[in-house]
């Protein structure tokens, strides 16, 4: 019988952080500028240029280590990470090794009903590396674009605390969403502003000593890195089933062909011969610096999700639906604040939430995906209040209330101009409702006889009747009342 | 005069990382100038240094925090001017592959 084993993960990400300039200079971190605008002699590492700390990235960082449970270093250290490559013009990284910024954090998560504490050894600042182009029409050579150089980054280290593929996915998207926010990190993958590097051993089930590990280098989708480690747990696995070794080194995922190759072996493993950099006096953070990050951290997506709970009485899916983008949820809460200022009507939070939430749900993300435009909604949030108040005192139903969303979303105007122009107007007038009523009934005796005889299922028919003949433009509410009152009375 | 601290192996080794060609007589000087480095720092050990905190910085100062403005950048022919090569805006080199970091 083949033995079992248990896959033990750990993750480090590299989140860039949301700063205006870079880590070290003040060349602007604006992504997708023509190559080596955004550059300047630190950054291309030119000699005598010397690095003074972006003290908003420390302060990102700090947010995000708070966020993360972190204890945080008043005095840490900046590092040199030696290795010859085209994308780094110093020829080393700056980045910190011994005394991190920050240090022992952790990260709740829950997979098919498990929880899970992911241990965070350290979360330590450091600059991007240039970016590498290998464009066709380059006559074979590799161009370098140093405007990604000297970006800031956090660097995320998990202790290997996951068990399986799954945990390590849910791992990421929660640490993504918290840096999110946060306010630290957009979280964007394409661009490559949230990348993950995941190491991967097999241990028997029940053994404590861990195995030999795999290094699995920038995966860059989520989908891959659940691909990649569920591949990396089957090759080890095979490989310790035939009697083998798991080798030491690490390996890239390539996307084609749904499999993983060596990069390095353990002998070609770098030595990057960290030392103290002697250009960076220490990083001295103060008390007060770390309070004011901790006052500046805005509520997590956790404490959000609860929050919409209990004072709004959303579901568990709406809520988490809601919380999936900081641009959601925000949208979320001021179109609910709005509605319950502008509704004629009274409403309470819950009824407010409620609406707001199932028309953003509804509507708005439908409008979102069909014209591809992100997260951009073309109607403010208070606009979209006004609308659903309209709906709310029954000017129109529910029905028209999307046909006059789209129109907001394409003219610009607001709710009451659409429904003005288009005649959208709902009919609320009793007189017309009642005559349409009185007519149906006389039409239809051998209805009116089934219901009076008990069956309450034929109300359905009338109220067809009454939308078909007003072409669905009556306030379904007070033809449900008539009809009660025509049938019962 | 005392135990050899550096082999030729360590000096090999440190000459690739730091991509220096050296030859045979050259690594053997190296070894003995590291060596008797080495040898000098030893003689702190006869400190009792226990309660002395290792010093990193030869200057006793804090980082100083820039804010995150946006300061000008070079122009792009400036940046590029002293390349060995250039193509389409960047600094060109031979062909590498897998990238680092």
């Amino acid at each position: 019988m083949a033995r079992t084993y248990e896959p033990v993960i750990g993750l480090e990400v590299h989140a860039q952080l949301l700063t205006r300039s870079k880590m070290f200079c003040g060349c602007s971190t604006e992504f997708g500028a023509p190559p080596n605008t955004h550059v300047c002699p630190v950054c291309l590492g030119l000699p005598g240029a010397l690095p003074v700390p972006n003290g908003g990235a420390v302060e990102m960082a700090i947010r995000a280590a708070l966020a993360l449970g972190c204890t945080v270093r008043n005095r840490s250290r900046f590092a040199r990470k030696n290795y010859f490559y085209p994308d780094l013009a110093k020829n080393y990284q700056i980045s910190q090794y011994e005394l991190p910024l920050n240090e022992h954090g952790r990260l709740e998560i829950e997979v098919d009903g498990v929880k899970r504490r992911v241990g965070i050894v350290r979360i330590h600042l450091e600059e991007d590396a240039a970016k590498n182009l290998h464009p066709v029409g380059a006559g074979g050579d590799t161009l370098v674009d140093f405007n990604r150089g000297g970006t800031p980054l956090m660097e995320i280290v998990s202790d290997p605390d996951m068990r399986s593929a799954a945990e390590a996915e849910e791992y990421l998207r929660k640490l993504r969403e918290i840096l999110m926010f946060a306010g630290v990190n957009d979280g964007n993958l394409e661009e490559g502003s949230f990348r993950c590097d995941a190491n991967v051993s097999l241990r028997p089930t029940g053994q404590k000593q861990l195995g030999t590990r795999v290094e699995l280098k920038n995966i860059n989708s989520f989908r891959f890195v659940r691909k990649a480690i569920e591949y990396e747990v089957m090759r080890q696995q095979s490989v310790l089933d035939s009697g083998g070794i798991v080798e030491q080194e690490t390996r890239a995922w390539n996307v084609e062909q749904s499999r993983s190759f060596t990069m390095r072996s353990k002998e070609e493993a770098m030595d990057y011969r960290y030392f103290p950099d002697p250009d960076l006096p220490e990083l001295v953070v103060s008390d007060e610096m770390i309070a004011r990050a901790r006052a500046q951290l805005a509520e997590l997506p956790a404490e959000k999700r609860a929050r919409y709970r209990s004072a709004l009485g959303l579901t568990e899916y709406d809520a988490s639906v809601l919380t999936s983008h900081p641009a959601i949820s925000s949208y979320f809460e001021s179109c609910t604040n709005e509605l319950l200022k502008a509704c004629e009507k009274p409403l309470s939070p819950q009824q407010a939430g409620k609406r707001c939430a199932n028309f953003i749900q509804s509507e708005v993300m439908r409008y979102l995906k069909t014209e591809g435009l992100g997260l951009q909604v073309p109607v403010t949030a208070s606009r979209l209040a006004e609308l659903i108040a309209i709906v709310e005192i029954g000017a129109i139903s529910g029905k028209m209330a999307k046909e006059v969303f789209a129109q907001m979303a394409a003219t610009g105007k607001a709710a009451k101009k659409v429904v003005e122009q288009k005649g959208l107007s709902q009919i609320s007038d009793a007189s017309v409702i009642d005559g349409e009523v009185e007519r149906l009934i006389q039409a239809h005796p051998e209805q009116v006889e089934q219901y009076r005889s008990g069956n309450k299922k034929v109300l359905g028919f009338f109220v067809g009747q009454v939308m078909k003949a007003t072409k669905g433009s009556a306030n379904p509410k007070m033809v449900n009342e008539a009809l009660r009152k025509y049938l019962e009375g | 005069m005392s135990a050899v601290r550096i082999s030729l192996e360590d000096v090999r080794h440190v000459a690739k990382l730091a991509r220096l060609s050296l030859d045979e007589q050259e690594i053997e000087t190296m070894r003995k100038q590291l060596d008797s480095i080495l040898d000098y720092m030893a003689s702190l050990e006869q400190l009792d240094l226990a309660a002395v905190e290792p010093t990193f910085y030869s200057v006793a100062m804090q980082a100083p925090l820039r804010t995150d403005v946006i300061q000008p950048s070079l122009r792009r022919d400036e940046a590029l001017r002293a390349a060995p090569m250039e193509k389409a805006g960047a600094f060109a080199v031979p062909k590498v592959m897998d990238g680092e970091g």
